[in-house]
């Protein structure tokens, strides 16, 4: 089992959350949350005056799958989260990484069948 | 018959000037929420304090001794309440133009709408000072400004007297319809001395002399404030003309609301298009300010400019606003909160000089010793009032304070308490 983790921009979500339901994922968490990356922060003027924006709003994505859907769910988000034909820095970045276990609470299944 | 006619002509212009009198009494909430909006959430129940504050502390002060020193009459407006129906009528019968002659209301309305202006002219501090000042110092120069800064320089300008005896600004062909100078750049002077006085907030500027933004927390707030200010002035403008009640006069104060509130439109859209330009981004706190600017200029004469003067006069003005807080920040790194002595001071000023151009009454030199006049006497006498509170009790709130916010230390309160961080 894999966890997946995207960052991506907050006006994609919609587009990623259908192109997943159609991949067949059954469940993802959304969180808002503040970074940078590459695309770094930018500055805005107030009265003439400038300010710097460190931290950009995105959303962030947790998706726990089998370990054969992986690479699916991943074009899937690839290619709903870019932006415009070639995608622009700032589209964000998608996490592998391993998962030990799965617990469904109500049912105290674990592993697989609690996915 | 004709005593008839009389008694409703000034029963009409009292009417007239309590309403306009209460319009401008109404600018207070608008210069409340116009400085809530543009100070950061955590200075918002010491700024509203200092409004409702300062309001109530001009409208005593101005009772007790400022209006007998603008206009003459007696300490604590001893008389003003009783009215001799007789000898009333026989002034009306003795003006030389009759029914057309100069207007005649009561002495009681006159103070109402003298003492709102006074709180105007203060309200304009309160907005430049913000978010750094200890309110008590604050509170303690509003008195003295109420009580006789403003009366003296009103006593030379409306109220006729020579200056300090030396000479009449009356002479010189010096008109200040509203109160572009009088009012508005008398406010900036006494705020850009304060500001001197006091330096700018905390993290405005950097080691290197850049200036950095501190965006206001509530924008609904302040351009309802701006929306506010804008209605009053129909008020501070029309409540000038000082008589309707005849077809010359009542057709002067509809063109002054019409000048007004062209004047301001041109202010806002000028002062939108320039920032649009110049920054990139429609700053609304600009288009804001613009619209004010508009108001400011053309106070000093609404009632000579023919509308599409007027609009221009409002244009200048919001573009003069615009280029005129850049500067300040920038230049002379005077850090205004919510561009008060930008709107006020030096749109006051072309507000003054633009008054020739329509009323052949009024001479540019005349204008230009006027606001001399003004300036220096208010700027001079608020620095050392300034200093003097800065000696004796300080004027600024300690480091420590300015960074955990004015309301929790002045106020023990939060004006979003329920908010989380």
């Amino acid at each position: 089992m894999k966890m997946i983790t995207a960052i991506i921009k907050p006006f994609k979500l919609d587009d990623v959350r259908s192109a997943l339901s159609e991949v067949g994922v059954s469940g993802i968490t959304v969180t808002e949350v503040k970074g940078f990356g590459r695309q770094k922060g930018h500055t805005e003027l107030y009265r003439g005056a400038e300010y710097t924006v460190d931290f950009l709003p995105k959303v962030k994505l947790e998706i726990a799958v089998d370990a054969k859907s992986v690479k699916g769910v991943i074009s899937a988000i690839v290619s709903s989260a870019k932006s415009e034909e070639d995608g622009k820095i700032g589209d964000g970045k998608i996490f592998v990484s391993s998962l030990d276990d799965v617990v469904r609470i109500r049912t105290g299944e674990s592993g697989k069948e609690a996915l | 018959m004709e005593n008839n006619i009389f008694e409703l002509q000034y029963a009409i212009d009292t009417f007239y000037f309590l309403v306009m009198g209460a319009l401008v009494m109404w600018m207070a909430a608008g210069f409340s929420m116009l400085e809530a909006g543009l100070v950061r959430s955590k200075n918002t129940a010491e700024i509203l304090t200092k409004n409702i504050g300062l309001y109530s502390i001009a409208c005593i002060a101005y009772l007790v001794i400022g209006y007998a020193i603008m206009y003459g009459g007696e300490y604590f407006l001893a008389g003003i309440e009783s009215v001799d129906v007789e000898s009333t009528l026989k002034d009306f019968a003795g003006r030389e133009d009759g029914f057309h002659g100069g207007s005649i209301y009561s002495g009681a309305s006159d103070f109402f709408f003298q003492v709102v202006f006074v709180a105007t002219a203060m309200s304009i501090v309160s907005g430049a000072v913000a978010e750094r000042m200890k309110l008590f110092a604050f509170f303690l120069f509003a008195a003295v400004f109420t009580a006789i800064i403003y009366p003296l320089e009103g006593s030379w300008t409306w109220g006729g007297s020579d200056v300090f005896g030396l000479y009449n600004l009356g002479d010189y062909g010096f008109s200040d319809f509203a109160g572009s100078g009088i009012v508005h750049m008398a406010g900036a002077a006494a705020a850009l001395a304060g500001v001197l006085v006091l330096g700018a907030r905390k993290g405005k500027y950097n080691k290197d002399g850049s200036s950095n933004a501190i965006p206001g927390a509530n924008l609904p707030l302040a351009t309802l404030g701006t929306f506010i200010l804008w209605m009053g002035w129909f008020g501070f403008n029309g409540g000038s003309v000082l008589k309707l009640g005849d077809i010359a006069n009542a057709h002067s104060v509809a063109m002054v609301f019409l000048n007004t509130n062209t004047a301001a439109a041109g202010g806002a859209i000028a002062a939108l298009i320039f920032a649009r330009i110049w920054f990139g981004k429609a700053d609304l706190t600009m288009a804001l300010n613009g619209a004010l600017a508009g108001l400011v200029a053309i106070t000093a004469e609404p009632s000579t400019p023919t509308a599409l003067e007027a609009t221009l006069i409002g244009v200048v003005g919001g573009l003069l606003v615009v280029a005129s807080i850049v500067m300040l920040d920038r230049l002379f790194k005077i850090d205004d909160p919510v561009g008060a002595i930008s709107v006020h001071g030096v749109v006051g000023l072309w507000g003054l000089l633009a008054v020739p151009l329509t009323n052949t009454g009024a001479t540019f030199f005349g204008q230009i010793v006027g606001a001399a006049t003004i300036f220096v006497w208010v700027f001079g006498a608020s620095l050392v009032l300034w200093l003097i509170l800065k000696a004796v009790m300080g004027i600024r709130v300690s480091e420590e304070d300015e960074v955990s916010g004015v309301d929790l230390v002045e106020c023990g309160m939060e004006a979003y308490p329920e908010f989380t961080k």
